[in-house]
């Protein structure tokens, strides 16, 4: 399993750079997994995104999709798009420290 | 990953439910990906993008084996509205947005949407015919420059 040093700490990652534990994911990582995402510096919008995640993996057990998020997490797709570019759920489950979310759609 | 696909265009050829849906989940499922998409809608394709028909895509009932009823059947009025009803309840059960969705969230999404222009003439049709979402009517010249750099899907 490769790993990452985020905040001083080491985590497990997958290949495509996703927690394989959650349990292993501070707060205080997130800038820095943005930061090598691509996604840059984080602003409240993103936080909001990030923390819905979150929260839907420990409530749920998987990450939402796009349309999940466009729907529920009081950001819409128009600005899930503009907050993260290269793939709204995917980038946000990785800043989250959660699993990539499954689903077509 | 130098192998990895950035961009998409994606032709939607055919106006039944059937061979709407693959072209746009596709579409959508590479803007999630963070791949870059456009969606060209040509002839009867363009019935995904007419404002009075987009919502009334029907499932085809004749001529498809996959439905696995007789070909005489799929024919009798009515049966093809039957099952698209039927059709629509068991994608919602699994939350499969609708067509109308779908698109809005694709265009939402930063995907740009194209109509032919050889069919939109063909058919008699002009920009205003067309759901606000689509970007442009282009030609297939145009169409290739659009696509320039990326993989191209026909469905």
């Amino acid at each position: 399993m490769p790993t990452r040093t985020y905040a001083d700490i080491e985590v497990e990652v997958d290949a495509e750079g996703f927690f394989t534990d959650p349990s292993t994911w501070q707060e205080g990582m997130a800038p820095e997994i943005a930061r090598e995402a691509g996604v840059g510096e984080l602003t409240d919008r993103h936080w909001q995104v990030i923390k819905f995640m979150r929260h839907q993996y420990e409530e749920s057990g998987s990450g939402p999709t796009v349309r999940v998020l466009g729907k529920t997490s009081g950001v819409g797709i128009k600005e899930l798009y503009q907050l993260f570019p290269r793939g709204p759920a995917k980038l946000a489950a990785r800043i989250a420290g959660i699993p990539k979310p499954r689903g077509c759609i | 990953m130098p192998d990895q696909i950035e961009k998409v265009s994606i032709i939607i050829s055919k106006g039944s439910l059937d061979e709407v849906y693959p072209g746009l989940i596709m579409a959508n499922g590479a803007r999630a990906e963070g791949i870059e998409a456009n969606l060209f809608f040509t002839f009867f394709g363009l019935d995904a993008i007419h404002k009075a028909r987009h919502e009334h895509i029907k499932l085809a009932t004749v001529g498809n084996p996959g439905l696995h009823f007789a070909t005489l059947l799929g024919g009798l009025p009515g049966v093809s509205s039957v099952m698209t009803h039927y059709i629509n309840q068991k994608m919602a059960r699994v939350d499969i947005p609708s067509i109308p969705e779908l698109i809005e969230m694709i265009a939402d999404s930063g995907a740009g949407l194209y109509a032919c222009k050889a069919s939109v003439d063909l058919f008699g049709l002009e920009k205003n015919d067309f759901i606000p979402q689509v970007s442009d009517i282009i030609t297939v010249g145009k169409f290739y420059e659009r696509a320039a750099g990326g993989q191209i899907i026909f469905t």
